[in-house]
């Protein structure tokens, strides 16, 4: 035995019944998952303070544009990209597998929307050209993810700079699109031509909330179910634990990769059509809200779990709708959001930190996120480690 | 630099090391006199390598002291130990294998610049010692496993040595290998160093040393000085090291431990030759269970792959597969297994052509396989006794309806196979990474040989376990096929595959390179003479 | 008449080449040394935003250009600090936070930027020029290449000794080994954690003087976003180089022509639409990294915290 194999803890056999178990383990993860987000609002006030913003106006314009009146509408709209966008990090984040290229996937979902709902709701009923929107969008997200996928699969290529880079190229992609066959003749300025409200998704009755945020709900939902219950969850779930062990179970890894990037992918760009379709009407150039950057740390906090997913996106859609607005209020730029973000990265490894420390929680960042970088190495370092 | 021998005595008293859990050392205290080879033995988690890490400087003791020449000493550090000459050679390999031999010896130097022409002429000083001849400017991963641990035992004296550690130094060697390091040690042992040797084979330890250390639970529980170990019959220092490394383990709590408890002991201990336990079959009326004809695999990796492989495994039949670790015993086992294509070649079981199916199809025909990769590959740490239990049987009935689990009965088997194996866990929702290494193994082998399994190929399956459950694997085996199941065995031990084998084959880069019948004595000389014969020049 | 022209617009041509490749070529640089040690920055980014907007702010109070690229360097060194305590000294994981430093790179120097200097648009004056005696009045290349400031042989000779150190020093020898086997440097004596954070303090300076060149030299201005994917390109061209500076050197001449070519092609008729010029870099390194895919080695113990011990 070497003095590894003695570190190994041995499980503590901890007396008492398992509901109350269970309830201080929630009670941990809660704990474990809410504290960096407090103290990245509490740090980044600070850095207001110290770049002369007010952070009281700046979260209190929050509270303000976010939720009161009817903005809490807007912020539950704002939700269906959101979180469509976080099912989609969380099918390729289960399967370890760093999908980075979401600003990309989602810009191309979108521009399938905008470009191709103006000429479809022409020709076709309301319905079916929405239907084809979204295939299409999910199809080309889907594609577009191939070339990160397999150089992974085949090469062991580190996917997280090549979906990046895809991503870059998508936004010049899109660009293109926007200014040259998309372009509304109409205006000067690049963008597409607007789809009248008629033909976008519907509010939620007596509501402004468009049924995006329902899809994104149900998505969730059905998600959760699948990685929990399914063998199809399982086999993701091993296939992320230990791509060896996937391969000792007989899963073939190559497939997996593809499907899997291809899935999330896919939904990335399903949230952009979804967004279009059911928020904006048109696209400009140029224009990316970079969501998947704010949603990446939520579902790590979620441990990627879809439904946990849900009120960690409701927090961020509330500080987005409210904080474009209170930025400005408060002398800031909406770019602040991007540090509000970064925080929660920082505190959320901190807390990581403390909290194996301490036994707090469940973890949420799994072992295999080191892994994926030594992906050329993985014989040879795991042959080393054995 | 030159090599600058003291006689001073290195004296331990009363280390004391805790992990969680375990206390790996208890008080141990022993003395390492210059000239000397100090063999420290005991068995797996005996505690022998933390001691050494100890000494090393990996690790501090939480209590105890270590004093060099009568003045006590702090090892705090690598560097520490370093610069008190005390040279390791750790049992897993700290050569950067993209570097040189040359690069790997000057890490640690200080100064601005490499200084290579210095560091060539070191290195020949100390190959004219140790006897070998090592090619500076190799990179470490072109050399053999026999002259990395040359390159290894000159970078841990390069400093001037007074103390030269070797941990487990022969468990990848060649017989003609162990037989040049023992020629190096002997060389080193003449300049008036203190060497220790750490093993947990006896015969080694008769052989090369000049005093033993017992450790047995984190405790030494025996020791034999050098005027005793002179005067005593190699049967004698068996007997008394066996009774320390054992005690009470042997026979009964409170009576004498019966001649057949002894023998056991021994031949677990590697101090007997061993010969095999299983029942002779006639191969002539069983028919043929596995038979690959020409196979060469192929997985893309850096794997040494197997090449041209023919032989056949008949029913209730051991095949044991003999070799040096990474000759491509992996390869062999998955390209069985069906985890690994076969390029040419055809793999027949039963009489049925399955070169094209995959690991499921091969699953669902009886074909199984518990590899050494226990940790990461056999099991999934994360995950719950249960369903490491089921893992290779994901979406079948009725574990899966509709790609529903079914918890219930996940559960039912999972409760029937850990009281079938005697799997020692707290639930069977525990995560299986929490278990100890015996008890994964116990999961691997349950999961394998459970529901219509007819060959199991194993791939070390005892390897890095302690004794109870070697013997109890082994139990397992023979057992298996005493039922007509049929086992290809890989293993590096050659202890283990005359125990329990019919038929030896020997694996070389990939080839089989010959085969014994495994009846009677003189098998192991027949091997060895195989894997010898088969990498000369290498090592 | 058309050969002045012509040999005017090659000047222009290389002088491009150049000013594009070079702040490429220090990340790539800073990012070598990083990954050489066994530290993945993903927040190269943020870091050369960082120093960008430092060295841009120290340019615009100081009026010194020299001042500023030190400014940059400072910067990009605070911003990599991150990294250094919570990585290389807590063993946090490398890929958050290292997306973290980008994340909050960008957001606090597109506020700051906006904040300060959105109503009065700062000019930084003309660059420092060092032409060298005789060299400089070759045609063609001689105003090109040697008329350039005094910062771009410095950054050219800090590449070169990077590169002569690495391969040459004891330095070297225990950086390189604390990315392949960090093991093996703890039980040869050394320190796993002091050789990873001079790496990390060095490249986190080495990023931020990109940065910094990016700003002062390159474009002469800052804008939010002023690297637009700059320093993913630089972690590409890094694994791709397998941690020789020379082959970095090399590749980065490569992205300095493929941008230069845009403008060129302008200038002789062809108009091309600005998105493709900003995308032909990362279409490049796209294909790039298929075709040599095989070859994207990267240290065996890049991206895993040290601790003794464990294996």
């Amino acid at each position: 035995m070497t003095t590894a194999d003695l570190k190994t803890p041995v499980t503590p056999n901890l007396p008492g019944s398992n509901q109350a178990g269970a309830a201080q383990r929630f009670a941990q993860g809660f704990i474990r998952s809410v504290v960096p987000v407090l103290l990245a609002l509490i740090v980044s006030g600070l850095v207001m303070l110290a770049i002369g913003a007010s952070p009281l106006e700046f979260f209190a314009g929050v509270w303000k544009y976010g939720i009161t009146g009817s903005n809490w509408q807007r912020s539950l709209s704002l939700m269906a990209p959101l979180l469509i966008v976080a099912v989609g990090l969380i099918v390729a984040f289960r399967g370890q597998l760093w999908n980075l290229g979401y600003n990309g996937q989602y810009l191309l979902g979108a521009v399938v929307a905008s470009g191709l709902g103006p000429i479809l709701f022409d020709v076709m009923p309301a319905f079916l050209a929405t239907l084809v929107i979204f295939v299409v969008a999910v199809l080309t997200g889907a594609v577009w993810s191939l070339i990160p996928a397999i150089l992974k699969a085949r090469y062991g290529t580190n996917e997280i700079i090549t979906s990046l880079v895809m991503s870059f190229i998508a936004v010049g992609v899109v660009n293109l699109l926007i200014k040259g066959v998309f372009k509304d003749p109409g205006t000067s300025t690049p963008q597409t031509a607007v789809i009248p409200d008629s033909d976008l998704l519907p509010y939620i009755p007596g509501t402004e909330i468009h049924i995006g945020f329902v899809i994104a709900i149900v998505l969730a939902v059905v998600a959760q179910y699948v990685f929990s219950r399914t063998s199809f969850g399982l086999r993701v779930d091993i296939f992320g634990a230990s791509p060896k062990a996937a391969r000792h179970v007989g899963l073939n890894s190559t497939w997996m990769v593809i499907l899997l990037f291809a899935l999330s992918s896919g939904l990335i760009a399903f949230a952009g059509s979804v967004d279009i379709l059911g928020q904006f009407s048109y696209q400009r150039a140029d224009w990316d809200p970079r969501y998947g950057d704010a949603v990446m740390p939520l579902v790590f906090l979620a441990r990627f779990r879809p439904v946990a997913a849900i009120p960690f996106v409701a927090f961020y859609a509330v500080l987005a709708t409210g904080g474009t607005l209170a930025a400005q209020q408060a002398g800031l730029n909406v770019d602040f959001l991007l540090v509000i973000v970064g925080l929660i990265l920082l505190f959320m490894t901190i807390t990581e930190y403390i909290g194996d420390r301490r036994r707090l929680g469940q973890s949420y960042l799994p072992p295999g996120l080191k892994r994926t970088v030594l992906q050329p190495f993985r014989r040879a370092s795991e042959r080393n480690s054995a | 630099m030159t090599t600058t021998a003291t006689t001073d005595v290195i004296s331990l008293r009363d280390i004391t090391k805790a992990f969680p859990g375990v206390i790996a050392n208890d008080r141990v205290s022993l003395d390492i006199v210059g000239g000397q080879v100090h063999c420290l033995l005991g068995e797996n988690g005996a505690g022998k390598s933390t001691l050494i890490s100890i000494l090393a400087g990996m690790q501090q003791p939480d209590s105890g002291s270590i004093a060099i020449g009568g003045k006590t000493v702090d090892i705090s550090s690598p560097k520490v130990a370093v610069d008190y000459g005390i040279g390791v050679v750790h049992q897993h390999s700290t050569l950067v294998p993209a570097f040189t031999v040359l690069e790997n010896l000057m890490l640690g130097d200080t100064g601005v610049l490499q200084n290579k022409k210095q560091a060539a002429e070191r290195l020949e000083e100390l190959a004219d010692l140790l006897g070998v001849q090592i090619d500076p400017h190799a990179l470490t991963s072109d050399l053999g496993l026999g002259q990395q641990q040359q390159v290894e035992i000159a970078k841990a004296m390069w400093k001037g040595s007074r103390l030269l550690v070797l941990d487990e130094p022969t468990s990848m060697l060649t017989p003609q290998a162990i037989e040049h390091l023992g020629e190096s040690i002997a060389r080193v042992k003449a300049q008036g160093l203190a060497v220790v040797l750490i093993t947990h084979k006896l015969r080694e330890a008769y052989a090369m040393g000049d005093c033993v250390t017992i450790l047995r639970g984190g405790r030494n529980v025996g020791h034999i000085g050098v005027d005793e170990l002179a005067s005593y019959s190699e049967k004698q220092a068996q007997d008394a090291i066996l009774s320390a490394m054992f005690g009470d383990d042997l026979g009964a709590a409170g009576s004498d431990p019966t001649a057949a408890d002894l023998e056991e002991a021994a031949e677990l201990a590697g101090a007997t030759e061993a010969t095999r336990e299983t029942r002779a079959i006639d191969f002539e009326t069983r028919p043929v269970r596995l038979e690959l004809r020409g196979v060469t695999s192929r997985a893309g990796g850096r794997d040494i792959e197997a090449e041209d492989v023919t032989l056949t495994v008949h029913e209730g039949e051991i095949l044991g597969i003999a070799g040096i670790d990474g000759h491509g015993q992996a390869a062999l086992a998955e390209v069985v297994a069906g985890q690994r294509s076969a390029v040419s070649g055809t793999v027949l079981f039963d009489g049925v052509d399955i070169t094209r199916s995959g690991v499921r199809g091969r699953q669902q025909l009886g074909v199984r396989y518990v590899t050494d990769d226990r940790l990461h590959e056999g099991t999934v740490g994360s995950m719950s006794v249960a369903l490491n239990l089921v893992i290779k049987r994901i979406g079948q009935k009725p574990f899966w309806k509709a790609g529903r689990i079914q918890q219930k009965a996940v559960d039912a088997e999972a409760t029937r196979l850990i009281d079938e194996y005697g799997i020692r866990t707290p639930s069977a929702a525990t995560r299986a990474g929490t278990l100890s290494g015996g008890n994964i193994q116990k999961i691997l082998l349950a999961r394998e040989l459970t529901n219509g399994a007819r060959l199991v190929v194993v791939n070390k399956p005892t390897y890095g376990l302690d004794l109870k459950t070697v013997h109890l694997v082994r139990e397992i085996l023979i057992e298996f096929a005493a039922q007509g199941g049929s086992v290809l065995l890989l293993s590096t031990d050659l202890d283990e595959l005359i125990e329990l084998s019919h038929r030896i084959e020997v694996i070389s880069r990939g080839s089989l390179v010959g085969g014994v019948v495994n009846d009677g004595a003189g098998t192991a000389e027949k091997v060895g003479h195989y894997m010898t014969g088969a990498i000369e020049g290498t090592d | 008449m058309s050969d002045m022209l012509s040999a005017a617009f090659i000047t222009v041509f290389i002088a491009t080449v150049i000013a594009q490749a070079m702040p490429l070529l220090l990340a790539a640089v800073g990012e070598t040394i990083g990954e050489q040690a066994g530290i993945l920055n993903l927040g190269i980014e943020g870091v050369m935003l960082v120093g960008a907007y430092t060295a841009f702010v120290v340019t615009l109070t100081t009026g010194s250009f020299w001042l500023g690229m030190l400014g940059g360097a400072i910067g990009g060194v605070v911003a990599n600090l991150a990294m250094l305590v919570l990585n290389v000294w807590l063993g946090l994981n490398q890929i958050v936070i290292g997306l973290a430093i980008t994340l909050i790179g960008e957001g606090i120097t597109s506020v700051l930027y906006l904040q300060n200097y959105t109503k009065s648009p700062a000019s930084l004056g003309a660059q420092p020029k060092l032409p060298i005696p005789g060299l400089s009045d070759i045609p063609v290349i001689g105003p090109a290449l040697f008329q350039q400031s005094g910062i771009f042989w410095i950054c050219i000779l800090l590449a070169l000794g990077l590169a002569f150190a690495l391969a040459r020093t004891n330095w070297g020898l225990s950086t390189r080994s604390a990315g392949q086997k960090p093991s093996s440097l703890d039980a040869a004596g050394g320190s796993v954690m002091r050789t990873r954070s001079i790496a990390v303090l060095l490249s986190g300076g080495l990023v931020g003087l990109g940065g910094a060149y990016l700003a002062l030299l390159t474009t002469a201005t800052f804008s939010p976003f002023l690297t637009n994917g700059l320093g993913f390109i630089a972690i590409v061209i890094t694994m791709l180089s397998r941690g020789r500076i020379l082959v970095v050197m090399i590749t980065s001449l490569i992205y300095g022509l493929a941008v230069a070519i845009g403008p060129a092609l302008q200038v002789i008729g062809f108009t091309v639409p600005a998105d493709i010029i900003k995308m032909l870099p990362f279409l490049i390194v796209i294909v790039m990294l298929i075709v040599f895919a095989r070859s994207s080695v990267v240290p065996p113990a890049l991206g895993t915290p040290y601790t003794r011990g464990a294996r």
